[in-house]
């Protein structure tokens, strides 16, 4: 898909609300990279990275899904039109408030709150909404 | 989680045989990193050689091994890191907080 000056594209995937899936979704998102044609880019940069976004995003839907709810999934959309990804993770829990996750205190040891960092750091915009039956991170990037 | 230890200069280091560090394993790498220094008592190398990705959930394992090292006055330092994995501890500047070095030689010396 390379050599099209637009390119339209989604992949749409559902998983079990476990975390030995990550590493399957870590891999669908890099070969999704890999095929891109990033015009100067450095593919192995854009592959680690977007393997990371879906990855920390995954995780952090498994975190805050339900258990015991029978939808006990996690939904992944990755979409590409002309250059803008937008990346979709849906989960079933309670959700969490996105803008009261601030950046991680540098100096400060702490084990856990990197995740949504990286994720600011490396798309373009991060919104965490409402949906019906429950709720969808949304991240985009232009990609160059 | 596959690990690999082996005692060396009076430090034991623990090879990662994975590629990936993630919320999936990252619990188990930060329990043998805790059982390593409560056996022994001795400073760790974590030579991270194989690992091809690593995410906050690994890096959390990580500065959990540094944390409990550092309480038993114990040295904890980092080896082969892959330029990728690097990149994240510069993100996060946490390559100010751990001893890295590019070659075991120098780990074990250090």
């Amino acid at each position: 898909m390379g050599d099209k000056s637009e390119t339209i594209f989604s992949v749409d995937i559902e998983i079990p609300n476990q975390t030995r899936y990550l590493r399957l979704i870590g891999n669908i998102a890099e070969q999704i990279a890999r095929d891109l044609d990033v015009a100067n880019g450095d593919c192995d940069t854009l592959a680690y990275h977007l393997n990371l976004v879906l990855t920390e995003a995954v995780a952090n839907a498994i975190e805050h899904g339900s258990p015991g709810d029978p939808k006990n999934t996690v939904r992944i959309c990755i979409s590409i039109e002309d250059k803008n990804l937008c990346v979709r993770v849906y989960d079933h829990g309670q959700g969490f408030n996105l803008e009261a996750v601030s950046a991680p205190e540098f100096a400060d040891l702490e084990e856990h709150g990197r995740g949504i960092f990286f994720i600011r750091s490396l798309m373009d915009s991060v919104e965490y909404r409402k949906t019906e039956g429950g709720n969808v991170l949304e991240m985009r990037k232009k990609l160059a | 989680m596959n690990i690999l230890m082996d005692k060396r200069n009076g430090k034991t280091v623990l090879s990662l045989k994975e590629e990936r560090v993630d919320a999936h394993n990252a619990g188990e790498l930060k329990d043998r990193l805790l059982k390593a220094l409560e056996e022994d008592g001795q400073a760790l190398v974590i030579d991270l050689n194989q690992v091809q990705f690593i995410d906050s959930s690994g890096l959390g394992a990580l500065l959990s091994g540094y944390k409990n090292a550092n309480l038993r006055a114990s040295g904890f330092a980092l080896v082969g890191l892959q330029p990728l994995v690097k990149s994240m501890f510069e993100l996060t500047r946490l390559h100010r907080v751990f001893e890295i070095y590019p070659s075991m030689e120098e780990a074990l010396a250090g």
